[in-house]
C-alpha cells in the first residue's frame, strides 16, 4: 500500500475514517449548541406566552429593516462559506482564501449592523438590565423582552466572533498550502459551524423582530 | 479459539521481567510527557489524580457537616456557614468527582482497549478536556477560598441570582467550565465507539462497559449544554440584573428550575450508568459465566439515557409546578425504574449457577447491587406524588441519593479501580486489605445513611444545621458511620499507593477475564495498546464456550 | 477520497431560495393571519434551516448517522420546550382543595 499522507493522524486507519470521525464529531458538537441555545429559546417561549402584549411591544422597538438586511448578509456569508468549501474540495488555494475572506467580511458587516442596533438601543435606555427605562405599558415585561433580545443576539454574535477567528486560522493554513482535494476537512468543519450560526439567526430573526407586526 | 491473531512476540515481551518492558508508563518520565500527553491512558491517570484530590475536598466538607449534626443545636458553626458546607460538598462531589469519575478515568483508559483501537477519536481534544476540567476546578477552589457559596448545589433563583452575598459567579463559572470537559469527553466517546471499533467487533459484541459509556455520553452531550446556558443566565442576572428570574418584574423562578433539572436529573444517570457498566463486567468475570440477557442490559442503558430526560419535574413537585405536569412526571419516573430493575435481575441471574468467587471487585459489585436496589426503590417512593409532599426536602431524599451515589456509583468506581488496577499499573493490590476495606466501607455506609432514611421520614429537613432533640441519636449514628466510611476510603488510597512500589507484579490477565483489554493488551499496556490490530471473532463474555464433542 | 462535490450552481440556487424565503417571511409578518402568523414564520424558518442543512451543510450527501444525531438534538430540544410549557400552561388548570392552596 502506498505511504499514508502526512495529514493522517496515527490512530486512524485511513483518511476516510478520519474524515467521517471529524464530521460526526462536528455534528455532535452542533447538537450541543442546539441545546445550548435551546435553553434561551425555552425562556423566550415561556415569557412570550405569558406576556404576549409586552413581547409584541418590545418587538416593535426593533428595526425590522436592519434585521432583514442582516439576515440577507448572513445568508450571503453562508453562500461564500459553501463556496470556500467547494474550492477547498477542488484544491484551489487562492479561491479558498478569497471566499473565506468574503465570509469574514460579511460577518463583520453583520456585526457592524448589530453594533449600530445596540447603540441605538443604549441611546434610548433600552438596556439589558440596570438602567433600563421605558415610557410605556408593561415596562417590566418589555424589559424582560429586551433582556432576551440582547442575550440571544449577544450569544449569537459571540459565536460569530469565534467563527471569524476560526476562519482567520483557516486562511493562514490555506496560504501555507495545507488544504487540497485530498485533505480539506478543517475547512468543511468550520463551514458546518458557520452554517449552524446562520441557522440560529434564521430562527432569531422572526422570533425577535417579527412579533405581531401587522 | 482465540479472539485474535496470536502474536508470540508480544506475549514474550509482556511476560518478560516487567519494568524493563516498554509500556505507556515508562514511555517518557518528564513532566512535559505527562502534561502534554495525548495518550488516553496517561490522560486517564491525570484525571485519576485530580478527581481523587476533589474527592477529599468534598469529603472534608462532608466531615464538617456531620460534625455539626452531632448535636441538635447549631454550635459548631453559624447557619450561613453551614449553608456553605453543604453547598460546596454537593458542588465538588457532583461536578468534580462523580460526574467525571468512571468515564474520565476508567472510560478514557479502557474504551480504546476494549474496542481494539489505538486511542480515542480525538486525542488532543481529550487532553483539552482534562485542562478544561482542571481550570473549572481552579475556579471552584477560588470560590471556596474566597468565602464559599451558600446557594445549595442547585443554585435556585432568585436567591442565587439576586440575594446571595457569596461567590456565586465564581462557582457558576467553575461548574460551567467543567461542564465543557464533560461534553467533550462524551463527544469523544460517541465518535470513538461509532467509528473506531476493531474488525469483527459489531455493536452486539461490545463489552457492556462500552454500551454504558455510550449511553452516558448521549446524556452528557444533550444535557450539559442546558445547565451551561442556565448558569450563564444566572451570572447575567447577578451581574446585570437582566431580570428574567426576578419575580418583581414578572420573572419565574421555576423557569430556572426547569432549565436546571433538565440537565441535573439526567446528570444522575451520568453518575450511575458507568458504574452499572463496571458491575456488568465484574459480575460476569467473577461468576465465570456469560452475562445473562446481554441485549437487555445493552438496551436498558440506552433506555435509561432517553427516559432520564423525561422525568425532571419530579424534583419540583412542591415548587408550584402545575399538578397536571407533576402527574405526568411522576408516571414517567416510574417508567425509568424499569430498565434499572432489568439490569438488577440480569446481574442476579448471571450469578445463578455461576462459579462465584469473592475477591474485592466482586464484593463491591455485590454491594452495588444491593445498595442500588434500596436507593432505586426509595426513588420510586419519592416519585410518588403524594408521598413526596411529605418527604421532599427531608433527609429521606438525602439518604435516597446517597444510597445511589455512594452505595452505587462510588462502589462501582472502587470495584472498577480494583478490577482494572493490574491492567492500569501492572501491579496487584493486596487482596486481604482490599476485602477488609470493602467491608469497612459497607458497614460505614449503612451506619451513615440508613438512619437518614428514618430521620427524614420522621421529618428532619435537609440543609438545616439544627434539629429537634429527639433526632440526635440517629444523627450521632450517622456521624459515627461517616467516620468509619472515611477510614474505609483511606485504606485503599494507602494500599494502592503502596502497591505501585511494593505490589506483586501482575501477569497480563490475573482474573482470566474475557475482553480485548485483558486478552490482547499487556499489563500495563504498551503506548499504542496493541502490537497488531485485534480481529474479533466471538461474542462478549464467552466464559463457557460451547464444546462440540467430536 | 470519493466525496461528492456539490456543484456551485446548486449553492447559488439555494442562496436565491433563502433570500426569497426571507423576503416572504417579512412580507407575511405584515399581514394579519391571526395565530397562523406564528405558524408561517416558524414554518418558513424551518424550511430555510432545512435547505441550509441539506445543501450547504451537505447533509443530503452525508451518512445517515449524522442525520440521526441532528434529529436527536432537535427532538430533545422539543422535549425541553414542550415539557416546560406543559407546566407553564397548566398551572391553574386543576383546582385544589382550600387547605392545599398554599402549595400553589
Amino acid at each position: 500500500m502506498a505511504s499514508q499522507p502526512h495529514t493522517l493522524q496515527h490512530h486512524f486507519e485511513d483518511l476516510e475514517q478520519q474524515f467521517e470521525s471529524s464530521s460526526l464529531g462536528m455534528w455532535t458538537f452542533l447538537v450541543t449548541e442546539i441545546l445550548f441555545f435551546g435553553g434561551l429559546f425555552t425562556g423566550y417561549l415561556v415569557y412570550r406566552t405569558r406576556f404576549p402584549e409586552a413581547f409584541h411591544l418590545g418587538s416593535s422597538l426593533l428595526d425590522v429593516q436592519l434585521g432583514a438586511v442582516n439576515t440577507a448578509v448572513l445568508i450571503c456569508s453562508s453562500l461564500t462559506m459553501a463556496l470556500a468549501v467547494y474550492w477547498a474540495q477542488k484544491g484551489d488555494k487562492n479561491k479558498i482564501v478569497l471566499f473565506l475572506s468574503l465570509t469574514i467580511a460579511l460577518g463583520a458587516v453583520f456585526l457592524g449592523i448589530k453594533a449600530v442596533e445596540y447603540s441605538h438601543k443604549f441611546h434610548h435606555h433600552l438596556l439589558p438590565g440596570n438602567g433600563f427605562t421605558f415610557e410605556g405599558p408593561f415596562s417590566d415585561q418589555v424589559r424582560i423582552f429586551i433582556s432576551f433580545y440582547f442575550t440571544m443576539t449577544g450569544m449569537h454574535a459571540f459565536h460569530m466572533i469565534i467563527g471569524i477567528g476560526l476562519m482567520i486560522y483557516l486562511i493562514v493554513r490555506a496560504r501555507q498550502g495545507w488544504y487540497s482535494s485530498e485533505y480539506n476537512t478543517p475547512v468543511e468543519m468550520v463551514g458546518l459551524y458557520w452554517h449552524f450560526v446562520d441557522i440560529v439567526w434564521i430562527y432569531l430573526f422572526p422570533l425577535l423582530y417579527l412579533i405581531g407586526r401587522h | 479459539m482465540g479472539t485474535a491473531v496470536f502474536n508470540p512476540r508480544e506475549d514474550q515481551l509482556a511476560e518478560s521481567t516487567n519494568g524493563s518492558t516498554k509500556n505507556y508508563l515508562n514511555a517518557g518520565f518528564s513532566a512535559k510527557s505527562w502534561l502534554l500527553t495525548i495518550d488516553h491512558k496517561r490522560i486517564a491517570i491525570l484525571y485519576l489524580l485530580s478527581i481523587t484530590f476533589f474527592f477529599f475536598i468534598g469529603g472534608i466538607f462532608a466531615l464538617l457537616i456531620r460534625l455539626e449534626l452531632l448535636t441538635p443545636q447549631g454550635d459548631l458553626m453559624q447557619a450561613e456557614t453551614y449553608n456553605k458546607m453543604f453547598t460546596m460538598h454537593g458542588m465538588v462531589m457532583i461536578f468534580f468527582f462523580l460526574i467525571p469519575s468512571i468515564p474520565a478515568v476508567l472510560g478514557n483508559f479502557l474504551i480504546p482497549l476494549m474496542i481494539g483501537a489505538k486511542d480515542l477519536a480525538f486525542p488532543r481534544l481529550n487532553l483539552l478536556s482534562w485542562y478544561i476540567y482542571f481550570i473549572g476546578g481552579l475556579f471552584t477552589l477560588a470560590a471556596i477560598v474566597f468565602g464559599g457559596v451558600d446557594t445549595g448545589w442547585t443554585f435556585y433563583t432568585p436567591y442565587s441570582s439576586t440575594y446571595s452575598n457569596t461567590n456565586v459567579i465564581l462557582a457558576a463559572v467553575g461548574v460551567f467550565v467543567s461542564g465543557f470537559s464533560s461534553i467533550l469527553t462524551g463527544l469523544n466517546f460517541l465518535v470513538t465507539i461509532h467509528k473506531m471499533r476493531a474488525p469483527g467487533l459489531t455493536w452486539f459484541r461490545l463489552p457492556l462497559f462500552v454500551w454504558a459509556h455510550y449511553a452516558t455520553s448521549i446524556i452528557q452531550v444533550l444535557g450539559t449544554p442546558v445547565v451551561a446556558i442556565t448558569l450563564v443566565l444566572v451570572g447575567l442576572e447577578r451581574f446585570f440584573h437582566i431580570g428574567i428570574f426576578d419575580p418583581k418584574l414578572g420573572g419565574d423562578p421555576l423557569l430556572f428550575q426547569h432549565l436546571f433539572w433538565f440537565y441535573s436529573h439526567p446528570a444522575v444517570y451520568i453518575m450511575i450508568l458507568p458504574a452499572m457498566g463496571v458491575v456488568s463486567e465484574i459480575v460476569t468475570c467473577f461468576a465465570k459465566k456469560k452475562i445473562f440477557g446481554y441485549s437487555f442490559i445493552a438496551f436498558s442503558s440506552i433506555a435509561i439515557a432517553v427516559l432520564g430526560f423525561l422525568v425532571w419535574g419530579h424534583h419540583m413537585f412542591t415548587s408550584g409546578q402545575s399538578n397536571y405536569a407533576s402527574l405526568v412526571f411522576s408516571f414517567l419516573s416510574f417508567l425509568v425504574a424499569i430498565p434499572s430493575a432489568i439490569k438488577v435481575f440480569n446481574w442476579t441471574a448471571t450469578l445463578y449457577k455461576g462459579s462465584v468467587s469473592y475477591q474485592a471487585p466482586m464484593l463491591y459489585a455485590i454491594g452495588f447491587i444491593g445498595l442500588f436496589t434500596i436507593g432505586g426503590l426509595t426513588g420510586i417512593f419519592l416519585g410518588t406524588l403524594a408521598v413526596d409532599v411529605h418527604v421532599h426536602d427531608t433527609y429521606f431524599v438525602v439518604a435516597h441519593f446517597h444510597y445511589i451515589m455512594v452505595g452505587g456509583a462510588i462502589m462501582g468506581y472502587l470495584g472498577g479501580m480494583h478490577f482494572w488496577w493490574p491492567k492500569i499499573t501492572g501491579r496487584l493490590y493486596p487482596e486481604g486489605w482490599a476485602r477488609f476495606s470493602a467491608l469497612v466501607i459497607f458497614v460505614g455506609f449503612h451506619l451513615t445513611f440508613f438512619p437518614q432514611f428514618i430521620v427524614g421520614y420522621l421529618g428532619m429537613p435537609r440543609r438545616y444545621h439544627v434539629y429537634p432533640d429527639e433526632f440526635q441519636i440517629l444523627n450521632v449514628l450517622s456521624t459515627a458511620g461517616a467516620t468509619i466510611l472515611g477510614i474505609g476510603y483511606l485504606i485503599p488510597l494507602i494500599y494502592f499507593l503502596w502497591s505501585l512500589r511494593y505490589g506483586k507484579k501482575s501477569s497480563r490477565n490475573p482474573w482470566n477475564a474475557k475482553g480485548l483489554e485483558w486478552e490482547q493488551a499487556s499489563s500495563p499496556p504498551i503506548k499504542q495498546n496493541f502490537e497488531v490490530t485485534p480481529v474479533v471473532i466471538e461474542d462478549a463474555y464467552e466464559y463457557q464456550p460451547k464444546v462440540w464433542l467430536k | 477520497m470519493s466525496r461528492h462535490i456539490v456543484p456551485a450552481r446548486v449553492y447559488f440556487l439555494i442562496f436565491l431560495a433563502l433570500l426569497v424565503l426571507t423576503g416572504t417571511t417579512v412580507w407575511v409578518a405584515f399581514l394579519d393571519l391571526g395565530v397562523m402568523n406564528n405558524v408561517v414564520a416558524l414554518g418558513i424558518a424551518t424550511l430555510k434551516a432545512m435547505l441550509v442543512v441539506l445543501y450547504f451543510m451537505h447533509m443530503r450527501y452525508s451518512s445517515k448517522l449524522n442525520w440521526i444525531y441532528l434529529a436527536a438534538g432537535f427532538l430533545f430540544l422539543v422535549i425541553l420546550l414542550s415539557f416546560t410549557m406543559s407546566d407553564m400552561l397548566t398551572r391553574n388548570l386543576i383546582s385544589v382543595p382550600q387547605a392545599w392552596s398554599s402549595l400553589q
